[in-house]
């Protein structure tokens, strides 16, 4: 049988350095979109299978590993761990394994640099660790998160990860330039 | 112009698809007769002034939204989603 060879949206790309700032692309594992059923109490159930509060609007719990971040008009994405079947009962559960592509944009500078691409105030003081949105990167419906001090996590569909290489790259030289 | 999304926040124009005139939420009934699906289908007032309309928030959160807009100035009213509106 032919053995099959997954690969990464940007094929493994290594990370790539531009000015201060640093692009990398992650692989988050396993993720699954799970939309809880009208009326359905799923905070309790999903903290007991997966040991992390169910995220709020706008907001991301979790850490490296295993997230879940919000992602949508109820909606919740499941980052890492292969989702506890037991929470069928409360929501629908699909596979979004491969279809997204994953970076990490990080650097000193990287407020600078998304601020040229997503048209959201993504400053510390209005958008913490743990923040998350969903919004755009130029013109590709994105989901943005900060996972650190000066660092995020980008995501846009798989079928758009050149577009997203392009446009990062883009700007983070632009930042770049101005010294 | 920016919208005021319920989940989301203020968020840029971009963001959001424009549908039309809100009359999509009062759906008339499958027996309603040829008039009122005309009515529902094709016909628009129109009129200057506050306007009720639905905006899906569609490159944020996905929600449907209810905006009362100006249509002669632009100012926005109110903004609510469409899903507290309906049954």
């Amino acid at each position: 049988m032919a053995e099959l060879m997954a690969k990464t949206p940007l094929d493994d790309m290594p990370p790539r350095g531009i000015g201060s700032c640093t692009l990398e692309e992650i692989d988050l594992g396993a993720l699954t979109s799970i939309s809880p059923y009208a009326g359905a109490q799923i905070d309790a159930p999903f903290k007991a299978a997966h040991g992390m509060a169910w995220p709020a609007p706008n907001r991301a719990t979790g850490k490296a590993g295993a997230r879940a971040i919000w992602f949508g008009r109820d909606v919740s994405l499941l980052a890492g761990p292969k989702p506890d079947p037991k929470l069928a009962e409360y929501a629908a559960l699909t596979d979004q394994s491969d279809a997204w592509t994953a970076v990490a944009l990080s650097g000193d500078r990287v407020e600078d640099v998304l601020a040229r691409l997503v048209p959201l105030d993504l400053s510390v003081a209005q958008f913490k660790r743990g923040h998350t949105a969903r919004s755009q990167i130029q013109h590709m419906n994105a989901s943005v998160t900060r996972i650190g001090t000066d660092r995020f996590l980008l995501m846009v569909f798989r079928s758009m990860a050149g577009t997203l290489l392009h446009d990062l790259e883009r700007a983070m030289a632009s930042v770049a330039s101005r010294g | 112009m920016r919208l005021h999304c319920p989940i989301c926040g203020e968020r840029d124009r971009r963001e959001f698809y424009y549908q039309g005139a809100a009359v999509m939420l009062e759906r008339p009934g499958p027996d309603a007769g040829a008039a009122a699906w005309d009515d529902y289908l094709h016909l628009r007032d129109n009129t200057a002034g506050d306007l009720d309309e639905l905006w899906s928030h569609d490159a944020g959160c996905g929600a449907w939204l209810r905006v009362t807009r100006n249509v002669s100035t632009h100012e926005i009213k109110t903004v609510v989603l469409a899903r507290e509106i309906k049954r």
